[in-house]
């Protein structure tokens, strides 16, 4: 059996950090695991995705439409532009989070409003918060990715294991309190 | 140990452990991170080249004199670094030498998609191609020892998925090879027409000793399971191939794809009732097999174009399928990439955009995106080095065909080491008076910050001696009166360049200078600082979104900076005539 997780977002979220503790955490638990990631322009503010799939083997690195087990969108309108990825009955965690593209911003454009209903009327199994507020509270906003992660594993029911102990290898040691506290919030989501 | 590494880690851990030397490397998506890991071993010297020629010549002079060598690029920078490729390809190597490509299908952030799969027959090279990290370690191993056992520099070919992508990686202890000695044989290493006559002969009987070794490496090899179908495959393709048909189907996976194995092939395909050839981009293993009289099925159901997936695999053998999918009914906005806040970039397109007759030709960087709305600059992206030449060329032909407008060029600081200073000597020596903006933001940072001639650091980390842009286009014959240096933070100061260079008669030169906000320095020392628009003075005339900042935006009716992503570079204050623009936060 291999499973397939989606990240989307936007360049500079904290995205690439959060599907690499996953992996790391995968590979540790002794899972084959394949991960993509795509650099370049899309990091100069526009929509990037990382994708992770892991199981007893795995060769495709990549995921295909209808068929990500989780897609974990870090922006509210990612989640719209990618939702053709989620497997019919997979499940999509969302940040409640707007960052709002150039052409939305000069106004040539328009953020949609709908949203939420959609995903309600779509039937979609999703769960939506506010990852940033979250952080924030914490004491860093930059630790949404870890609130995210958090609620991830949670839906993949791996929260059992050492994630903890994956933390602490991966971040340098002054970060490692801040971020397992926004992991362990998210894994209560 | 194992552990979780990106094609582009384990090509570096590979090279160290086969005893690599030595590197050298021009910057490049997706081949960039191999010489940042490389730099890592401090057993491996490693160096930024200005550009991907002088790469290949600084790996091969080590190669002759003795060292394990690598050096890596993207697949457009080896079209930059052919004309070295195809004579070392006569001269062989004497430490073994490596040079890895790094293609582009899909082009993800590329102006081309070229499969350069297609050189290694033309320079008359070996060619490897793994399909995963493992395999990038393993096969970066192999690849040298053939380089020195067949005396040939080895092209190592990878596409983005193999690059950026992470799998697990079984590691290895380094073992240690040494240097070479280096022994003096001009026949060998100095190709005048007579030894290069003779060379060409000995590099035909080394191609039919790489063929025979081809026929046996473990590096091709067959999967026998069904074998109602047949497939040739190399590289991701191979994992896309294996996800779909799994055991349903059997397999001739190529690792070493030049020569490629004849007699392999001729077994595989007469035991195979079908035989398929799944590969991106050209079809470069199905001509091969073809032309050997053995008929297969390829790009008549495989696109040429962009990058193959599972899914375009399963709808070229068994139909387009509906998908069971969501679709939501929400109209999605466009995300493109943008200049970021405080770009240094921004200052100068912005004050060029108030031209209309003026024609930019650009050129590949951060600063390409001063095409984008709302400043709509550029007007050609061509290839490194371009911005500056294009423009000559624009240049002459504006004045025979009697048309008004003036002819801006714009190239960034590491493009202009790279391969813009050879057009702004055009520009000199056939006095053409274009006008060269050369966007000095001390960093390559299109391919995530990387040190560069002007930036006074190695890629080690050493501080090293800065190379002056201002002194090289002094240098170079552009009179210094002709000259502007600005900081592109000052409107004013840009603007009166752009306005003396749009009135000379002569090659004119302005040099931005402003470090790139993402630098880390640059963060800390405007960390906590940002504007703020005071709403009694806004009369909302919307002249500083024309900017293009992404900090700024209407948000209920006001024109709002978010402070989050300010970093005060004031050149929105200064657009704006109401001075609605005031600072906050801790200056
Ligand atoms: C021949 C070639 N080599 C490498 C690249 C990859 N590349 C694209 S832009 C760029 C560097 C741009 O740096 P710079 O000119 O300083 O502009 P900046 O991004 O800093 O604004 C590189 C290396 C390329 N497109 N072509
Ligand atoms: S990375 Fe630097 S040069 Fe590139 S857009 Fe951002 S601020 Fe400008
Ligand atoms: S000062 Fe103005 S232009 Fe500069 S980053 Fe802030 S909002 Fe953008």
């Amino acid at each position: 059996m291999v499973k397939s997780i989606l990240f989307v977002g936007v360049g500079g979220q904290g995205i690439i950090l959060a599907s690499k503790i996953l992996t790391e955490g995968l590979l540790k638990f002794g899972y084959d695991v394949k991960m993509s990631e795509v650099h370049g322009m899309a990091q100069r503010g526009g929509s990037v995705t990382t994708q992770v799939r892991f199981g007893d083997k795995v060769y495709s690195p990549l995921i295909g439409e209808g068929e990500a087990d989780v897609v974990v969108s870090f922006e509210k309108v990612e989640a719209a532009r990618w939702i053709n990825y989620l497997k019919k009955d997979g499940k999509l965690i969302v940040n409640d989070y707007e960052i709002f593209s150039l052409p939305v911003l000069i106004g040539k454009e328009n953020y949609p409003t709908n949203i939420e209903e959609e995903l309600e009327k779509s039937g979609v199994n999703f769960k939506l918060f506010n990852a940033a507020k979250i952080a924030e509270e914490i004491g860093n906003i930059k630790t949404q990715n870890m609130v995210i992660l958090g609620a991830l594993v949670k839906s993949l029911g791996l929260e059992n294991l050492d994630w903890e102990g994956v933390i602490k290898e991966v971040l340098p040691e002054k970060l490692v309190d801040i971020n397992t506290k926004a992991f362990k919030y998210g894994l209560s989501i | 140990m194992k552990k979780i590494m990106s094609g582009n880690e384990a090509i570096a851990r590979g090279a160290w452990e086969a005893g690599c030397t030595f590197a050298a490397a021009y910057p490049g998506t997706p081949s960039t991170e191999i010489l940042e890991n490389m730099a890592q071993y401090k057993e491996i010297y490693s160096e930024w080249s200005p550009n991907e020629k002088v790469a290949v010549e600084v790996a091969c002079g080590a190669s002759i004199a003795g060292a394990r060598a690598l050096c890596a690029m993207k697949h457009v920078g080896l079209n930059v670094a052919a004309d070295p490729l195809f004579t070392i390809a006569y001269e062989g190597a004497n430490g073994g030498l490596v040079i890895v490509s790094a293609d582009d299908p899909g082009m993800h952030s590329s102006q081309n998609e070229q499969d350069n799969r297609l050189y290694a027959p033309h320079a008359k090279v070996a060619m490897i191609e793994p399909s995963d990290s493992q395999e990038c370690k393993e096969y970066i191993k192999y690849a040298f020892e053939i380089s020195e056992k067949y005396d040939t520099p080895v092209l190592f070919r990878i596409t983005t998925r193999i690059a950026h992508s992470k799998g697990v990686v079984e590691l290895s202890e380094r073992q240690e090879v040494g240097f070479k000695e280096y022994e003096k044989n001009v026949a060998k290493y100095v190709m005048i027409p007579g030894h290069a006559r003779v060379k060409h002969v000995e590099v035909e009987e080394r191609l039919k000793r790489l063929k025979e070794l081809s026929n046996n490496t473990p590096l091709n090899r067959i999967e026998w399971g069904d074998k109602r179908i047949g497939i040739v495959t190399s590289g991701v393709s191979y994992q896309y191939a294996k996800e779909v048909f799994g055991d349903n189907a059997s397999y001739l996976k190529i690792g070493f794809s030049y020569p490629l194995p004849d007699d392999l092939i001729r077994k595989f395909a007469a035991e195979v009732e079908k035989l398929y050839v799944i590969e991106e981009n050209e079809p470069y293993l199905e001509n091969y097999i073809k032309a050997m009289g053995i008929s297969c099925i390829g790009k008549d159901i495989i696109p040429i174009c962009g990058e193959l997936n599972p899914d375009i695999i399963k709808t070229a053998f068994f139909g387009k399928q509906e998908k069971d999918k969501y679709k939501l009914n929400v109209a999605v906005p466009s995300r493109p990439p943008v200049l970021c806040p405080g770009c240094p970039h921004r200052g100068i397109f912005y004050a060029v955009s108030k031209y209309k007759d003026i024609v930019a030709t650009g050129d590949i960087g951060c600063y390409t995106l001063g095409m984008m709305p709302p400043l709509n600059v550029t007007d050609t992206v061509i290839c490194m080095g371009a911005g500056i030449s294009a423009a000559i060329g624009f240049e002459k032909v504006y004045k025979m065909a009697n048309r008004k407008g003036k002819i801006f060029g714009f190239v960034g600081d590491s493009t202009f080491f790279h391969s813009g200073i050879t057009g702004l000597i055009d520009a000199v020596y056939n006095q053409s008076p274009i006008v060269a903006v050369i966007l000095d933001n001390s960093i390559t940072a299109m391919t995530g910050h990387q040190e560069n001639p002007g930036t006074g650091k190695t890629l080690m980390g050493e501080i090293t001696q800065v190379v002056d842009i201002y002194s090289i286009v002094k240098a170079v014959g552009v009179k210094e009166e002709n000259i502007r240096v600005v900081d592109p933070y000052d409107l004013k100061a840009t603007e009166e360049a752009v306005r003396d260079a749009y009135n000379a008669t002569e090659p004119f030169v302005i040099i931005t200078k402003q470090p790139c906000a993402l630098i880390k320095e640059v963060q800390k020392k405007r960390a906590g600082k940002y504007l703020v628009i005071n709403q009694d003075k806004c009369v909302k005339c919307k002249a500083c979104l024309r900017t293009g900042c992404p900090a700024i935006s209407i948000r209920d009716g006001k024109v709002v900076i978010d402070k989050n992503m300010c970093n005060a570079c004031s050149v929105c204050q200064q657009v704006c005539k109401f001075d609605a623009i005031e600072k906050g936060g801790n200056f």
